[in-house]
């Protein structure tokens, strides 16, 4: 498909100079909305897996930290004495405060302000809990406890992030028709600055894939160079997004760096956009052709 | 030879041509070419050779009529199949129609191009044309740069480079001597020996006169034939040509230095 040689001049034309960089522009657009889906995808996933094998159990603050520490030990009781538990176990009050400090703010959280204890519980993997009949065994043995199996939430959430990737893969692909529009009017407008070229071509014998390859070549090659002058762009753009989101995170984000596997398919942008430009080049030569005699 | 039958190599049956809702610029032209036969196209100015031509080397589809090349009907040729008739045919285009931005090498070296010749073939063959036709010193040089006789030098190089079976020429020789004339005749002439059809659209009826060839003739859109005069003793096309490449180099070397 490459074009070793063109009998048309089209890199000469204005239109050869302006579709690299358009080009660029676009796969700068679907690098970011691509990490973006990629990332998401895996959040999504990992927060499905990490979740759906927990529980959270809460315990309404009692007047005295004797009865907080009796109802703590009467509801671990239950809890491990049940066969789907893998583990049960109370979370500190330091790790409590850090994770209202985002709500609260520092040293919002004190002492004196009535906190509910939270028990973490992991399951064994496989075991189907029922959360609706543990609350029930919980709050009969243990008046104002409640059990969290973060199902609302975590659907929820990824119902969002869900959407979110639906509106990524809707902006790669609104980017790839772009791409590919902006190849048909180029090439069409090539086909007309170099009419009369090919119409030599054409009386001399040759047939429209001779013409298409030539063209198809030039969009190929385009494609490449403004595939990586667009990722070239991309790349420090992503590292600073994941850098400011590292330092933001404080609990409130999971890690959204970019693993090797999400590099390697950024990588694959400028390939796939030269492919759509090739493609499209090819395709949009041989219609018009068609038309000529 | 004007013939009749399914073995020509060009067949006009009753065609006419016009432009849009315009006259007819071409009425009931009827003719066929044999294999091998030599024929000049003769007319006043916008009497309609080079639309003539235009419908024999298809880059018009007449208004009515038949057109037949190679035994095929163009009415019932699909597009696909024009490439390979097309590639049997060489045309020399009155306004040369070489593409500027390559160089006279790549612009004869095209139609080989276009058939998928190996690159080491066209060099030899390319390079030994352009030398035949004076522009061994010019095979790097883009058209733009030439005169006006040596881009009709290397418009007819590209044309008969890969041995068409149907030579088309429009005005061919309109913008050189008359000794560059004759040797373009001759090489034309060459080929014709080796079995190629050639039609010559011209003005030049001293050219016409010498070589002797049946003559085509167009006026105001209708076909007529004329019976060539015998060629004065002297000037036929090898003692013209004899004449014609004794003062090549001349010529050559002073076009070299313009």
């Amino acid at each position: 498909m490459w074009a070793r040689r063109s009998d048309l001049p089209l890199d000469h034309d204005a239109l050869g100079r302006f579709l690299p960089w358009l080009i660029a522009f676009m796969v700068y657009l679907a690098a970011l909305a691509l990490a973006g889906m990629l990332l998401l995808n895996t959040m999504a996933a990992r927060w499905d897996r990490g979740m759906g094998d927990t529980l959270t159990v809460q315990i309404a603050p009692a007047d005295t930290p004797e009865q907080d520490a009796l109802r703590v030990r009467a509801t671990l009781g239950i809890l491990r004495s049940i066969p789907g538990v893998a583990r049960a176990q109370l979370i500190d009050e330091g790790r409590l405060m850090d994770l209202l400090e985002p709500w609260l703010g520092p040293g919002g959280a004190t002492k004196d302000l009535p906190l509910p204890r939270l028990i973490d519980v992991e399951l064994k993997p496989g075991a189907q809990v029922d959360a609706a009949a543990l609350a029930t065994r919980l709050a009969a043995a243990v008046p104002g406890t409640a059990v969290d199996d973060h199902g609302v939430w975590l659907e929820r959430l990824i119902r969002l992030i869900r959407t979110v990737e639906a509106l990524a893969t809707a902006v790669l692909l609104l980017i790839g028709l772009a791409t590919a529009g902006t190849v048909v009017f180029t090439t069409r407008t090539g086909l007309s600055i170099h009419h009369e070229a090919i119409e030599v071509l054409h009386l001399i014998g040759a047939q429209d894939t001779y013409v298409a390859r030539q063209f198809a070549g030039r969009a190929l090659a385009m494609g490449l160079r403004g595939g990586v002058i667009g990722l070239v762009f991309a790349v420090p753009t992503l590292l600073g997004i994941g850098y400011l989101a590292a330092r933001m995170q404080a609990g409130l984000l999971p890690d959204v760096s970019l693993g090797p596997q999400h590099w390697a398919a950024l990588a694959g942008l400028p390939l796939v956009v030269a492919a759509i430009a090739m493609v499209t080049a090819r395709l949009t030569v041989m219609r018009t052709l068609a038309r000529m005699l | 030879m004007i013939t009749e039958g399914s073995d020509c190599v060009v067949r006009f049956e009753s065609v006419g041509l016009r432009y849009g809702l315009g006259p007819e610029v071409l009425q009931d032209i009827s003719f066929a070419l044999a294999p091998g036969s030599f024929h000049f196209l003769l007319g006043a100015s916008g009497a309609g050779k080079s639309t003539l031509l235009k419908l024999m080397y298809l880059a018009l589809k007449p208004t009515r009529g038949l057109i037949s090349l190679f035994g095929h009907n163009m009415a019932t040729t699909s597009r696909r199949q024009l490439p390979a008739l097309r590639r049997r045919i060489g045309v020399v285009f009155q306004d040369f129609r070489l593409l500027h931005h390559l160089s006279a090498f790549d612009n004869v070296a095209l139609p080989l191009r276009v058939a998928g010749v190996r690159e080491n073939e066209i060099r030899k063959h390319v390079v030994e044309l352009l030398t035949w036709v004076g522009l061994k010193d010019h095979v790097n040089i883009r058209p733009t740069i030439l005169s006006g006789g040596q881009q009709q030098r290397v418009a007819i190089a590209r044309a008969v480079i890969a041995r068409p079976k149907l030579l088309l020429a429009d005005e061919p020789t309109g913008n050189v001597d008359d000794r560059m004339a004759m040797r373009l005749m001759h090489l034309f002439e060459e080929l014709n020996k080796l079995g190629t059809t050639i039609v010559i659209a011209t003005h030049n009826e001293t050219l016409v006169r010498r070589l002797g060839h049946p003559r085509l003739r167009l006026d105001a859109g209708c076909l007529d034939t004329d019976t060539p005069d015998q060629p004065a003793a002297g000037e036929t096309a090898a003692g013209a040509f004899a004449a014609a490449t004794s003062g090549s180099r001349a010529e050559q070397s002073s076009e070299s230095a313009a």
